[in-house]
C-alpha cells in the first residue's frame, strides 16, 4: 500500500477514575477492529491485574516494551520507535497521560502518541477527566485530589473523537469492594482517599461536561451549511481577547490553567504576558526567574502566546498593550493579604482596574485552599 | 461541626425506608438508536446474573444484534404479552414472580387501551414500589420536555414519551455514549459514507444527552451532600452571579453574564440589594435592570442586608457561584472610609470565586 502523508486518528476513552472499564472498552474496540482485518497492535497496556481485562488482551499483537534504568531500578516505557517500525494502522495506547522516566526522548506518553499520529498511525488512548490541564485548580478545589500527571486541554481538544465511558459511583465502589480494581489493601486505602462517593459524583459530572464540550467545539464551529440549532442564537457577540498578567508568584499557574479554560469556553484568543522592569531579568530572585520561566513555558505548553514585556510601572505597561493588542479582559491573580503599605498605597489589582476602566478585569479566584469539603 | 438539623435528620431517615422498601432504578439514557443501550443494560444483567442475582428479562426490543442475545442469553425471560402488536410488560407475572432485578429494555411505551396503565413507564414504577429493582434504557427523543429540541435538530420526535421528571428522579442514570460514526455505521453496515448532516444532528443529540445527564448528576450530589451535611462549594457547574446596581451597566453585564452561562452550560443568577434612599432615577434603573435580568432568564432575586459585600457574598456562597461580575463603579459605592471600597472588600472576600470586573458604560 502507497505510504500515506495523512495524520492518524487519535480517540481518546475518558473516564472519571480507575475501574470504570475505559482500557476494557478500548480493548473491545481493538478486537472489533482487529476482527475486520484492520492491522491492530497494543503499543502500551497497563493490566492492573484485572481478569476481565487481561482476557481481552489474548490474540492482540503487543509490541515489547522498552526497558530503562532509573536510580538503580528497572522501568518500562512504551517503545515508541519499535511501534513506529511495525507500523500498524491502529496503535492501543494506555495511560495516556503517563509521565516517562526521565531521559527519555520525550517527557510525555501523549507525545509519543503524537509521533505515532505524525506517522499516520492512528491512536486509541485512555484517559481520566481529572487529567485535563485546565481542570487541575477546580479538581483540587471539589475533591481534594492534586493531579500531578496532566494534558493540555489543546491535546483532548484537537482529539478526533472522545468517547465517555460512565458507570455509576455505586456500582464503581461495589467493584472496588469486591476487589475488581485493585488488590484488597490498596482497595481499601483508595476508599479512604479518593474513592469517596462525592469525590466520584463530582468527577463523573465534570467528565460528562467535559465530553459535552468536546463534542460541541468539534462540530459547531466552521460548518457554514449547518442548520440553526435550536437554542436561540443572539446577536453575534464580539470576538473575545483574553491577557494574562503572568507574575512569578505560584498562584499564577492557577491563573493560566483558569484563563485558558475560559478563553477556550469563549473561542477567544489567548495571550500570556510578564512585565519586567528591566530588559534583562536580573532584578529578580534566582528562584524567582525560574518560576517565570518556568510560568512562560507552561503558558506556552498550552497555547498561550506569551511575551515579556518591559515597563517600569507594570499596571501601565500591561494595560497600554492590551489596547494595542484588542484585548477584551485581563487575568489577574489575586493580591496577596493586605500590608499596612497597602492600605496607603494602592495595590496592583486596584491600579489595573482603575487604568482598564475599557475592558473587563477578572480577579481569578484563589483555588488552592478548599472551602470545606468532605 | 454544627448541631445535627433536625429536618435533615428526617429527610434522612424517610428517605432511608423508602429505600428500604422500595427497588433501585436504573436507567441507561442514550442519544439515539445504535449508541449500545441494549448491550450495556443486558451486559449488567448478564454481570449480576452471573454474581448470584436474580436476574429476570420482562421486555426486549423487538429486534436485537448479535452481542444483545448473547448477553441475555441464559437470563428467564417472563415474555411481554401482544396487544394489537405493541409488546406490553406482563406486570402481574412480574410482581408474582417478583425478582430482585428486572430489565426492561425501552421504557417509552404507549400501553394499549385498556392495560392496567397508560404508560410502561407506569408499570416500572409499580414493579420498583413493590421492592424489584429495574434496569431499563431510553433515548434521549423520547423524554418529553427535550422533544422541542430534538424537533428543532432532526425534524421529528416520536409520540410515545416519558416525563423528564421521572428519569430524573431514577436512583441512578447511566448514560450511554459512542461517535455519531458509530451510531451510523450501526444502522446503516459497514461501508456507508459518514453522512456530515446526520454526524451533526447526532452531535448535537449527544451533547444534550451528556448535559442532561450530567444536570441529573448534579442534582445527585446536592443531594447526597444535602444528606450528608456537607457544605462545600463543588466548582463542578460554573454559576455566575451578576451584581446590579442604579448606576452599572446591567445590561451589557447580563448579556455578557448570559453568554457566559450558555458558552459553559451554567446557570445565571443576578441580584440587587436594597439601597435605602434611592433617587427616582435609580429606581427606575432598578426596575429596568431586573426586567432586563429576567429577559436573560437569570434567577433574579433582591436581598435586603446592612452590608451590600456581606450580603453579596453571603449568596454566592449559598448559591455556589464560581464567578462574580460587578460594575466598575462599585469601586465608589457604598463606600466606608475604614474598610477600603467595596470592590477591593469584595475581591478580598471573594476568595473561591472568580471576580469580574465590568467597564463603564
Amino acid at each position: 500500500m502507497a505510504e500515506s502523508p495523512k495524520r492518524g486518528r487519535l480517540k481518546i476513552f475518558l473516564g472519571y477514575a480507575a475501574g470504570v472499564g475505559k482500557t476494557y472498552q478500548m480493548l473491545t474496540e481493538a478486537r472489533e477492529l482487529k476482527d475486520k482485518g484492520i492491522d491492530v497492535v497494543v503499543a502500551y497496556f497497563e493490566p492492573h491485574g484485572r481478569k476481565d481485562t487481561m482476557a481481552l488482551i489474548e490474540g492482540l499483537e503487543v509490541v515489547p516494551r522498552r526497558t530503562v534504568e532509573y536510580k538503580g531500578s528497572l522501568l518500562e516505557e512504551m517503545d515508541t520507535d519499535a511501534v513506529l517500525r511495525r507500523r500498524p494502522e491502529v496503535a492501543v495506547v494506555d495511560e495516556f497521560p503517563h509521565t516517562n522516566v526521565p531521559g527519555s526522548p520525550r517527557a510525555k506518553r501523549w507525545e509519543d502518541a503524537h509521533v505515532l499520529l505524525d506517522a499516520g498511525i492512528d491512536v486509541l488512548a485512555t484517559m481520566n477527566v481529572q487529567h485535563v490541564e485546565s481542570l487541575n485548580d477546580q479538581i483540587w478545589q471539589s475533591t481534594g485530589v492534586r493531579v500531578r500527571e496532566t494534558i493540555p486541554d489543546w491535546v483532548v481538544r484537537q482529539a478526533d473523537e472522545v468517547v465517555m465511558i460512565d458507570l455509576t459511583p455505586r456500582a464503581l465502589l461495589n467493584r472496588l469492594e469486591r476487589g475488581v480494581v485493585y488488590p484488597p489493601d490498596r482497595a481499601r486505602a483508595a476508599l479512604q482517599n479518593f474513592f469517596r462517593e462525592p469525590t466520584l459524583v463530582a468527577l463523573r459530572e465534570l467528565a460528562m461536561r467535559q465530553t459535552a464540550y468536546t463534542v460541541e467545539t468539534r462540530h459547531h464551529p466552521g460548518e457554514e451549511e449547518t442548520p440553526a440549532p435550536a437554542p436561540a442564537a443572539t446577536a453575534v457577540p464580539p470576538k473575545e481577547r483574553v491577557l494574562l498578567l503572568i507574575e512569578p508568584n505560584p498562584e499564577s499557574a492557577a491563573l493560566i490553567r483558569r484563563g485558558r479554560r475560559v478563553a477556550d469556553y469563549l473561542q477567544a484568543d489567548c495571550l500570556g504576558v510578564y512585565v519586567s522592569p528591566t530588559e534583562d531579568l536580573r532584578h529578580l530572585s534566582e528562584e524567582d526567574r525560574d518560576r517565570i520561566q518556568r510560568h512562560l513555558s507552561f503558558a506556552r505548553g498550552l497555547q498561550v502566546d506569551t511575551r515579556v514585556l518591559t515597563g517600569e510601572d507594570i499596571a501601565n505597561t500591561l494595560v497600554t498593550f492590551a489596547r494595542q493588542e484588542k484585548v477584551t479582559q485581563i487575568f489577574v491573580v489575586r493580591q496577596q493579604e493586605r500590608t499596612l503599605r497597602s492600605w496607603f498605597s494602592e495595590g496592583l489589582v486596584q491600579q489595573i482596574v482603575n487604568l482598564a476602566q475599557d475592558m473587563q478585569v477578572t480577579v481569578v479566584a484563589d483555588r488552592s485552599t478548599r472551602p470545606g469539603g468532605a | 461541626m454544627t448541631r445535627p438539623d433536625p429536618d435533615a435528620l428526617l429527610r434522612q431517615v424517610q428517605a432511608e425506608a423508602r429505600a428500604a422498601q422500595r427497588g433501585e432504578l436504573k436507567i441507561f439514557v442514550g442519544y439515539a438508536s445504535g449508541v449500545g443501550k441494549s448491550f450495556t443494560l443486558f451486559d449488567e444483567g448478564r454481570r449480576r446474573h452471573k454474581r448470584g442475582e436474580d436476574v429476570v428479562i420482562a421486555a426486549m426490543q423487538p429486534e436485537v444484534g448479535h452481542d444483545v442475545a448473547a448477553a441475555a442469553q441464559g437470563i428467564e425471560v417472563i415474555p411481554t404479552g401482544n396487544v394489537a402488536g405493541v409488546p406490553v410488560i406482563d406486570l402481574p407475572a412480574v410482581l408474582r414472580r417478583h425478582p430482585g432485578v428486572c430489565l426492561i429494555d425501552g421504557l417509552a411505551y404507549d400501553n394499549p387501551a385498556g392495560s392496567r396503565h397508560r404508560k410502561r413507564y407506569e408499570d416500572v414504577q409499580e414493579i420498583v414500589e413493590h421492592g424489584i429493582s429495574v434496569l431499563t434504557s431510553i433515548n434521549l427523543e423520547y423524554i418529553a420536555e427535550q422533544q422541542e429540541f430534538v424537533r428543532a435538530v432532526t425534524g421529528a420526535a416520536p409520540a410515545d414519551t416519558v416525563p423528564q421528571s421521572f428519569v430524573v428522579s431514577a436512583d441512578e442514570v447511566v448514560v450511554v455514549d459512542a461517535p455519531p460514526a458509530m451510531v451510523i455505521e450501526e444502522r446503516n453496515g459497514d461501508g456507508v459514507a459518514l453522512h456530515a448532516r446526520l454526524a451533526q444532528q447526532l452531535s448535537q443529540l449527544r451533547e444534550r444527552a451528556l448535559l442532561l445527564t450530567a444536570d441529573v448528576v448534579d442534582r445527585h450530589l446536592e443531594a447526597y451532600l444535602e444528606l450528608h451535611g456537607i457544605e462545600s462549594s463543588w466548582g463542578t457547574q460554573e454559576r455566575i452571579l451578576v451584581c446590579m446596581t442604579p448606576r452599572a451597566d446591567a445590561t451589557a453585564m447580563l448579556a455578557s453574564g448570559r453568554r457566559n452561562a450558555d458558552r459553559f452550560h451554567g446557570e445565571l443568577f443576578a441580584i440587587y440589594v436594597n439601597q435605602p434612599s434611592l433617587s427616582p432615577q435609580d429606581k427606575i434603573a432598578n426596575e429596568r435592570n431586573i426586567k432586563v435580568a429576567r429577559a436573560e432568564r437569570a434567577q433574579v432575586d433582591v436581598l435586603d442586608g446592612k452590608d451590600p459585600v456581606a450580603t453579596i457574598l453571603h449568596y454566592a456562597r449559598e448559591h455556589g457561584i464560581t464567578q462574580l461580575f460587578v460594575g466598575h463603579n462599585l469601586r465608589r459605592g457604598w463606600r466606608s472610609r475604614w474598610q477600603g471600597s467595596p470592590l477591593d472588600r469584595l475581591i478580598h472576600g471573594a476568595e473561591g470565586i472568580d471576580v469580574r470586573v465590568f467597564p463603564h458604560r
